[in-house]
């Protein structure tokens, strides 16, 4: 088996070994890193410091690496290559040999040589370390500052702003962002940043960092000026990270970097170098996109393919910084022969865009955006497709007088195959469209088998766009009406039913409908009514809208009988309890399962004995577990705290509490909770909608995680909250989900399907970006304040009960139900057993 | 239509409920001749249907629980287990031709509900 050593296990060298992994060929793949952490995600490090995780930056992990065979070998450095060996060294004495090696080392803060800068709160931002060195340098200060006003002092100055220091950016250029952006956008973006109350200095040569008199250091300026902090950041660019390669005599370019040919080969052909420690043309890529497609073609080239080259990246970029919209692309500065340039600057809202044209005006070569960057997609593609502009390019800039007009007017239709739609995952127009031929026909669809839009996801609302211009050819219609009795989607009946305060189905319907309603929208419609106002389903007005389980309370099994649930808060039970539950299944003998939601369910319960056996539960002290409705579930939890000896809080407790919270709350679909005492995460809390697990500081939240057909992680949503918070983002989520999602979409789909993702549903939650948080809370406050246990309504209304038996004119039951004995129980007959059964009657 | 006859070919109305214990919009079952019958009231167009309360797909007597409304214009009843849909009137099913279950004929007389048996 070929032996492959890879140098470096940062993202890049992470992405390569993943490439490696996905070939058909076996390799013998073993990855160094100085680093304490296997490959994390660098370009949201900042996110460190709202979410405190490492766990939710991690890109990998040792078990995934144990699990594929990859040996590696962390906070070790690899110090020396033997070429004519093969094989390396590293700083604690390992040695390893290889047939293929990639130097995948990345690059390192460049630090100014400014006497001082080695002073204890001088740090630079790279590696976790270094963000927990600042953290502890934070802890005793007032100020920060940031030396450096590119893009990674600007994402350095918000992790400053996490830690609420007040804020400087200093930089050496008259304005920020000078690579990318011209002086207006420069000037807008500062105005923006400055709005936030990060103090910016431009033009500042820093000559020295002497001891402060109100704060621990002066930043002494050229110009005589001066700035007194507790804590520099340096973040002035970064260099390649070369020093292994330059050691072992490999071709080294003028100004640093790792010379490598389009396959990525060094001047050693067995030796390869990728990402930002790579020099191709002189040109080092200091982006994630074109280090991942090194990692392609190398690995590729190392399987014995040499169709895949490195041809160079596109340097265009999106971001998102300090909470303004940033982006460049292309020619950004307009230096191309006879270009010509159009700019457009809104003052009032802060938006300034920028385009350069080829000298007739009818190609796009680059752009600038500060405040508003929803064209970059749009604009992007234009850009590296080399498209005409079909109207002028002002027409591009105009904000949309109306709808389809301006920058849409691009249909995605005009794009070519080879377009480029993810660069993270480096995904074309025609792969999606490959996907929607074979069947795939939602954003989740996408993401899951073509992996477009799961990475930085900005190129979710042109994904989309593909997506469903490619189901329109299809001739599948693309309409977001709920059925044929609505044109109306699922969300703009909720907000109607909302606003209009519309009790019933047959009031919608009247109003906003036609013909007679069908199994999709009277559910659907239902269940908002139910979320909204929860009254009893089975009331006159709502029942012919109960769907097969709930319009009986219970779930229909596939011989007509149902299976009975009644809920257990958190898992919790006591023995009278447990010995009541066995008592009615013993009496009519059901069936009886433990449920993955630590409840127990009674099956084979016919119609009339519903009622019976539900009078017992009650009087024993149950109440419904609406194992029936798309409505919350349970609340799963380990034992925390107070019996386990490493729980750190009281997760039983806060599942009871949470479980009796939201019972009853009816949704677009089932939703389930898992509660764990601690980061051990015995309640699996991240398979969960929501799930909450315990730290030394209180709780961390995570949403919309799945398990079932299609598992999804939960998404890390907040760390270290206390209890009110807890429940007031919980409230808040959920109420956000049942306002917005789908029918029948469950919150993992949502989630993967909603415009901005989990960032957005940041906004809106802890934010309150779009100013709904009281509403939101004050909905599902009337959702508890309405709480009725339907089993307990149901058998003290005598008309009610009447529908609980199988013939409405006789006592009679069903003669097509029966049985066999199975390890102890009964089971439904098959139909095969059913015959037998009668024959042998006949023959007796 | 299948029908239940008397041996003078004339329907034999039978009583099955008084219109005061169904509800609206949803279904119940009666039991005539030991034939199980699915019996709907249709609240928007005041309109009742029997149909066979046994589904061919699920192979269980379970249709007067299923979900009615309209499709394409038509009364439609959709079945509780798969969600297969018939047409209340025909009993032919929407989703598969080859399928359909029987109709029987209902009517209302004095606020009871009576079926041809």
């Amino acid at each position: 088996m070929k032996k492959i050593i890879v140098v470096g296990n940062g993202m890049v060298g992470h992405h390569f070994i993943d490439q490696l992994l996905a070939s058909d060929s076996e390799f013998e793949i073993t990855t160094f890193s100085e680093e304490a952490h296997l490959a994390y995600d660098r370009v949201h490090l900042s996110s460190y410091f709202t979410d405190n995780s490492v766990e939710a930056l991690m890109l990998t992990n040792e078990q995934y690496y144990d699990d594929n065979g990859v040996r590696y070998l962390v906070n070790d450095r690899v110090v020396a290559i033997d070429k004519t060996l093969k094989c390396i060294h590293t700083q604690n004495g390992v040695t390893a040999s290889y047939d293929s090696l990639v130097i995948a080392t990345g690059s390192f803060p460049f630090v100014p040589p400014i006497p001082g800068n080695d002073n204890e709160h001088c740090h630079v931002y790279r590696t976790i370390e270094d963000l927990d060195a600042i953290r502890n340098s934070a802890k005793d200060a007032q100020i920060g500052v940031v030396v450096g006003g590119g893009l990674l002092g600007l994402e350095a100055g918000k992790a400053l702003v996490d830690l609420g220091l007040k804020t400087h950016v200093v930089e050496f250029a008259p304005r920020l962002m000078a690579v990318q952006l011209c002086s207006e956008g420069g000037g807008l973006l500062r105005g923006k940043i400055e709005e936030l109350g990060v103090e910016v200095h431009t033009e500042k040569n820093t000559q020295s960092i002497t001891q402060g008199e109100s704060c621990r250091y002066r930043m002494n300026f050229a110009d005589g000026s001066f700035l007194e902090t507790d804590l520099i950041l340096f973040s002035a660019g970064i260099r390649p990270q070369d020093k292994l390669a330059r050691d072992s005599q490999i071709e080294i370019g003028e100004r640093g970097g790792i010379v490598i040919n389009d396959y990525c080969q060094t001047s050693e052909p067995d030796i390869y170098a990728i990402g930002e420690c790579a020099l191709w043309q002189g040109k080092i890529f200091g982006l994630v996109a074109p280090g991942y497609s090194m990692a392609k073609v190398a690995a590729k080239h190392i399987d014995g393919h040499i169709d895949k080259q490195f041809l160079g990246a596109d340097m265009s970029t999106k971001l998102k910084l300090l909470g303004v919209d940033v982006a460049s692309i292309g020619d950004a500065h307009g230096v191309s022969d006879g270009c010509k340039t159009y700019q457009f600057l809104d003052g009032v809202n802060g938006v300034y865009k920028k385009l350069v044209v080829n000298s007739s005006g009818d190609r796009l070569l680059g752009a600038i955006m500060v405040g508003d960057a929803s064209d970059y997609g749009q604009w992007l593609q234009l850009y590296l497709n080399d498209m005409p502009l079909s109207q002028g390019p002002e027409y591009l800039l105009l904000p949309d007088a109306d709808e389809g007009s301006s920058s849409s007017a691009m249909g995605v239709d005009a794009l070519p195959d080879s377009a480029s739609i993810c660069s993270c995952f480096d995904v074309t127009k025609g792969q999606i469209r490959e996907a929607v031929q074979a069947g795939a026909c939602s954003m989740a669809d996408i993401k899951s088998c073509t992996k477009a839009s799961t990475g930085c996801g900005g190129c979710s609302a042109l994904t989309t766009q593909v997506l469903n211009s490619e189901l329109e050819k299809q001739g599948v219609e693309v309409s977001t009406d709920i059925c044929a009795h609505f044109a109306y989607s699922r969300q703009e009946l909720f907000d109607i039913i909302r606003v209009k305060k519309i009790q019933s189905y047959d009031a919608l319907l009247s109003e906003y409908g036609s013909g007679g309603g069908c199994e999709i929208c009277k559910p659907a419609v239902g269940s908002i009514l139910a979320s909204l106002w929860n009254d009893y389903v089975l009331d006159d007005a709502h029942i012919g809208l109960q769907d097969t389980n709930d319009i009986f309370l219970g779930n229909m099994q596939k011989d007509g009988t149902y299976s009975v649930v009644p809920r257990v808060p958190g898992g919790e039970i006591t023995p009278d309890k447990l010995i009541a539950i066995g008592q009615v299944a013993k009496q009519f003998d059901l069936y009886t399962k433990v449920t993955g939601g630590q409840r127990i369910d009674l099956f084979g319960a016919q119609l009339h004995e519903l009622p019976i056996i539900w009078q017992q539960l009650i009087d024993a002290g149950f109440e419904t577990g609406h194992a029936y409705g798309k409505s919350l579930r349970t609340v799963k939890s380990c034992v925390g705290s107070t019996w386990c000896r490493f729980g750190v809080q009281d997760s039983v407790g806060m599942a009871i509490d949470l479980e009796n919270r939201y019972k009853g709350l009816r949704a677009p679909h089932k939703i389930k909770f898992g509660v764990s005492g601690c980061t051990r995460e015995c309640a699996e809390a991240q398979s969960k909608d929501i799930g909450i697990i315990a730290t030394e500081n209180g709780w961390g939240l995570y949403v919309c995680g799945n398990g079932g057909m299609r598992p999804r992680h939960a998404d890390l949503f907040a760390t270290d909250l206390d209890d009110q918070t807890l429940v007031k983002y919980i409230d808040r989520v959920l109420m956000f989900y049942v306002r917005t999602a789908d029918r029948l979409q469950r919150t993992s789909v949502w989630m993967e399907n909603l415009d901005g993702g989990l960032d957005y549903l940041k906004e809106v939650v802890i934010d309150d970006k779009l100013n709904i948080a009281a509403e939101l809370e004050s909905d599902m406050q009337n959702v508890v304040a309405n709480y009725q246990c339907e089993w307990k309504t149901t058998i003290n209304d005598e008309k009610r009960l009447q529908r609980f038996k199988q013939f409405i004119n006789t006592d009679e039951l069903d003669s097509n139900i029966s049985y066999v004995r199975e390890r102890g129980q009964r089971r439904p007959a098959t139909e095969v057993e059913k015959i037998s059964t009668i024959e042998l009657v006949t023959e007796a | 239509m299948s029908q239940l006859t008397s041996n003078d070919g004339q329907p034999n109305w039978v009583k099955v409920a008084d219109k005061s214990q169904l509800f609206p919009n949803t279904g119940v079952c009666a039991l005539v001749n030991q034939q199980q019958i699915a019996i709907f009231w249709d609240q928007h167009k005041d309109q009742l249907f029997a149909v066979s309360n046994y589904c061919p797909f699920s192979k269980a007597n379970v249709l007067s629980r299923g979900l009615i409304g309209d499709y394409q214009g038509q009364s439609m009843l959709a079945a509780p287990t798969y969600k297969q849909r018939f047409n209340l009137e025909t009993g032919e099913c929407f989703d598969d031709e080859h399928v359909s279950i029987a109709v029987y004929p209902i009517k209302e007389s004095n606020g009871e509900i009576l079926i041809a048996a």
